[in-house]
């Protein structure tokens, strides 16, 4: 009996352990990040090193402002959800509500396809694709640009937005919709004024999940983007907070300034990722609940 | 006066043949109520009046449906413009996710009613028609979904008579609340008479003993006996309504 | 005829909104097609077996990507092995064992959290915590993909316990079992179904992973044996597409490798959806 006891107890407490790492992979991380993001910030100095507007980190005289790279993630981050969202709820409302169950399980198919191909090859069909059309169509000399990337991360974020937003108008209950209907209203506007704003918060989660992605994105987008420490501009190269990183990381030299700034950049990136994350779970999983 | 007449009207579900052939004929201004066991045909009856089983899509169905001696299963008919004359209100209080306000001008705003003065007055009309109105004319802003559940119900009326409908199809619309939600509805109901004509469907016997003029009894898809109420419920005709309505069954 | 002004009005937007849904989903299936097909026909077109089984040679001036399908696969089952019994556990804990409410609702937070985190992230977190002090080296690169993993794994096998019906765990204690046996004679074997989906979907995103990979397990393409492989930097399929094509400008390498990509993901693609409908089927049983 004495031996069944211990059994149990060092089950329970392997199983706890178990229970407990994820909660200790977020602090692992969240410190990690910090303690290396924080020196390169403290030298630099905060506003200095987030609205600085230049950076030139192998220069005679650095310069470590990521302005730039914080407005090409934003503007960037921004022109793919508005592309992204619109044909992506069109598309949900299609699949949800008129596609019959065949067309629905190919469509369907379709969508977790392009869900799961790996960023690298978007990233490859872009830079052999996209960059020369995008060259092409625009006339400029390189379309290694801001444009090229919205694209790509539109694309990337399309079976996101689509899936998600499926998922909760598929929760909203033909009963729910009959009453617009037997009041005479046509299907289309029961759709548009009753059940996307019964859906709302999970198409708000839809596109904060996808602005989450869209802003996390690195290898498709350094294989589009051109890489430059640009202001950001339309058809201008630009780096994005994640291309800053993962462009200079391979040759920074240990414990150089430069290598440190990119931790601080990685920081920034992380602090951008848990506000979205923030945001979800205090303003949309309360609409949820409600 | 006949409003709604129906003549051989068949409902197949895919191959089911869930209506066998019904001959009705509905009055003005009458409450008349269908019963029967689950599954004999009697909601689905109800829905083909406004045409509500046009959007479930295995469903096909024979005959003529007569209102106001047009033919609502007609090609020219605007089926938007029926379910306008033809107000619904279902089993599970349905009110939409907005202000008491919006639920009841939904209807108006759909026909394309924008004054707002206008809309004010029939929003205050219909909700005083459906006994809701001094209840919550002092919260008419606040959301619809903290109602309680009768008056949610009273809700879905006075948003389906917003629009002023001729009939009013009731859909067991008390079987999800309390008894005293349920007098107050038939209250209403009856005091509805005067100026809709109403058909309900209804589970319980003694609910459209009170409240109906007439009774429809449905079994397996077939409509057995059609009476006024008084007389169903004392001389049925046949016996199957009689095993019915002494609760033999169902 | 103001009424019919408005009807005209309803018909005109239900007949554009119809159109402009049809034009998305158009565009996106179009785009999806065309990807794939694109992708495949530029990299099946004059792709050789000596490419796929040979390595890399500056002698010969070849290019072969065995050692990167070799590390993939050491890749994939090292991180399995590590990842699947860690959130099975987890999930475990969070289904029997976890009483405190709040402390239950902070682990979710926290997984929540690492599923939201990018790669590029985990990339440079890996490489200073694991990296840095075991070398640049697949393992390196696999402990990352499992925190990477946990919460996927987790979730989906706390899901599949869900449907586990309390009764088994009633039977077991009724035959005077202790909770660590009905958790190995019970709700282990009720849940094999959610263990196996969260293999494949776990096994699908280490494949397509990249941005982690490329500062942990590091960019080689020398082809050792699983044990010397695990503690030596390796480039997976994935890292070394990127590192052929953007880097090297091997543009033709990259589409080969992104075929054999592309066909990779659509076989898990299908074993998920089989393996879904089969357990939708059990479960309805």
């Amino acid at each position: 009996m004495k031996k069944n006891k211990i059994v149990e107890n060092i089950a329970y407490i392997v199983f706890l352990i178990f229970g407990m790492l994820t909660i200790a992979c977020v602090l692992l991380i969240t410190v990690y990040l910090i303690v290396s993001g924080i020196p390169a910030i403290k030298e630099i100095g905060l506003i200095n090193f987030l609205f600085g507007k230049k950076w030139a980190s192998t220069a005679q005289e650095p310069s470590f402002g990521i302005l730039p790279f914080i407005l090409t993630s934003v503007y960037g981050t921004a022109a793919a959800t508005v592309l992204a969202v619109p044909v992506g709820l069109l598309s949900s409302i299609y699949i949800s509500r008129y596609a019959n169950k065949k067309v629905r399980s190919v469509i369907e198919s379709f969508i977790n396809m392009l869900a799961s191909i790996p960023s690298v090859v978007v990233g490859l069909i872009g830079m052999v694709v996209l960059v020369p059309t995008v060259a092409k169509v625009f006339r400029l000399s390189d379309g290694a640009t801001l444009a090229s990337a919205i694209v790509v991360l539109t694309i990337m974020i399309l079976p996101n937005v689509i899936k998600v937003s499926v998922t909760s108008l598929d929760a909203v209950k033909k009963e729910y919709e009959d009453g617009s209907i037997a009041l005479g209203a046509t299907k289309e506007e029961t759709i548009i004024k009753v059940t996307i704003p019964k859906a709302k918060s999970g198409i708000a989660s839809a596109i904060v999940l996808a602005i989450g992605r869209a802003i996390g994105e690195a290898m498709a987008v350094v294989m589009v983007s051109g890489n430059v420490a640009n202001m950001p501009t339309l058809f201008d190269s630009v780096r994005f907070l994640t291309t800053a990183i993962s462009s200079e990381m391979s040759y920074a030299s240990v414990g150089s300034l430069q290598r440190n700034a990119l931790f601080s950049i990685a920081l920034v990136l992380y602090v951008f990722i848990m506000l979205i994350n923030a945001f979800l779970n205090i303003f949309l999983k309360k609409g949820q609940e409600n | 006066m006949e409003i709604i007449k129906t003549e051989d009207l068949r409902l197949y579900y895919g191959d089911f043949l869930a209506l066998k052939g019904i001959n009705i004929s509905i009055n003005d201004k009458e409450i008349t109520a269908l019963i029967g066991p689950s599954g004999c045909g009697k909601s689905t009856f109800l829905k083909i009046l406004n045409r509500m089983n046009d959007l479930v899509d295995s469903v096909k169905i024979t005959g003529d449906v007569y209102y106001n001696g047009k033919n609502i299963y007609d090609k020219k008919v605007d089926v938007c413009q029926l379910r306008r004359e033809v107000g619904m209100v279902f089993q599970k209080p349905n009110p939409f996710e907005m202000s008491i306000y919006d639920n009841v001008a939904y209807g108006p705003r759909t026909c394309g009613i924008k004054n707002r003065l206008k809309l004010d007055e029939i929003v205050e009309q219909s909700l005083k028609k459906a006994a809701l109105f001094d209840e919550v004319k002092d919260s008419l802003r606040k959301s619809a979904m903290a109602l309680s559940g009768g008056q949610q119900q009273r809700l879905c009326i006075a948003r389906a008579l917003a629009i002023q409908p001729k009939v009013l199809l009731m859909d067991e619309p008390t079987s999800a609340l309390d008894p005293i939600s349920t007098s107050k509805i038939e209250e209403l109901t009856l005091q509805l008479k005067k100026d809709y004509t109403i058909i309900i469907v209804t589970h319980n016997m003694q609910q459209a003993l009170r409240i109906s003029d007439k009774t429809a009894f449905f079994l397996l898809g077939d409509l057995i006996e059609y009476s006024d109420t008084e007389r169903m419920f004392t001389k049925p005709q046949d016996k199957r309504t009689e095993d019915y309505i002494t609760g033999r069954f169902g | 005829m103001g009424d019919n002004k408005l009807s005209r009005k309803k018909r005109l937007f239900t007949i554009i909104l119809k159109v402009l849904m049809v034009l998305s989903i158009l565009i996106t299936v179009a785009l999806i097609l065309w990807m794939i097909i694109f992708v495949l026909f530029k990299g099946l077109k004059d792709i050789s077996w000596h490419f796929i089984v040979s390595k890399p040679s500056y002698i010969n001036e070849s290019i072969g990507i065995w050692p990167n399908i070799v590390n993939t696969i050491y890749i994939v089952f090292t991180t399995i092995i590590v990842v699947i019994p860690a959130g099975t556990a987890a999930a475990i804990y969070l289904n029997e064992y976890g009483k405190n409410k709040k402390l239950i609702k902070i682990i979710e937070y926290a997984s929540e959290t690492l599923s939201a985190i990018p790669s590029i992230i985990y990339g440079l977190v890996g490489m200073l915590i694991f990296s840095n002090n075991i070398g640049t080296s697949i393992l390196a690169g696999c402990l990352t993909l499992v925190i990477m993993n946990l919460p996927t794994v987790m979730r989906t096998v706390q899901e599949s316990l869900k449907t586990v019906p309390n009764s088994y765990r009633e039977g077991a204690y009724a035959l005077s079992a202790g909770k660590f046996r009905m958790i190995t004679t019970v709700v282990i074997p009720g849940c094999i179904d959610g263990i196996v989906t969260s293999c494949i979907l776990a096994i699908g995103r280490i494949i397509s992973e990249s941005a982690a990979l490329i500062y942990t397990a590091g960019i080689s393409n020398a082809c050792k044996n699983y044990f010397s492989g695990l503690f030596s930097s390796g480039a997976s399929l994935t890292v070394a597409l990127y590192v052929y094509a953007k880097e090297q400008g091997e543009i033709q390498v990259g589409y080969q490798i992104a075929a054999i990509l592309m066909i990779l993901t659509f076989i898990i693609n299908i074993l998920t959806v089989k393996i879904a409908s089969k357990l939708k089927k059990r479960r309805l049983s």
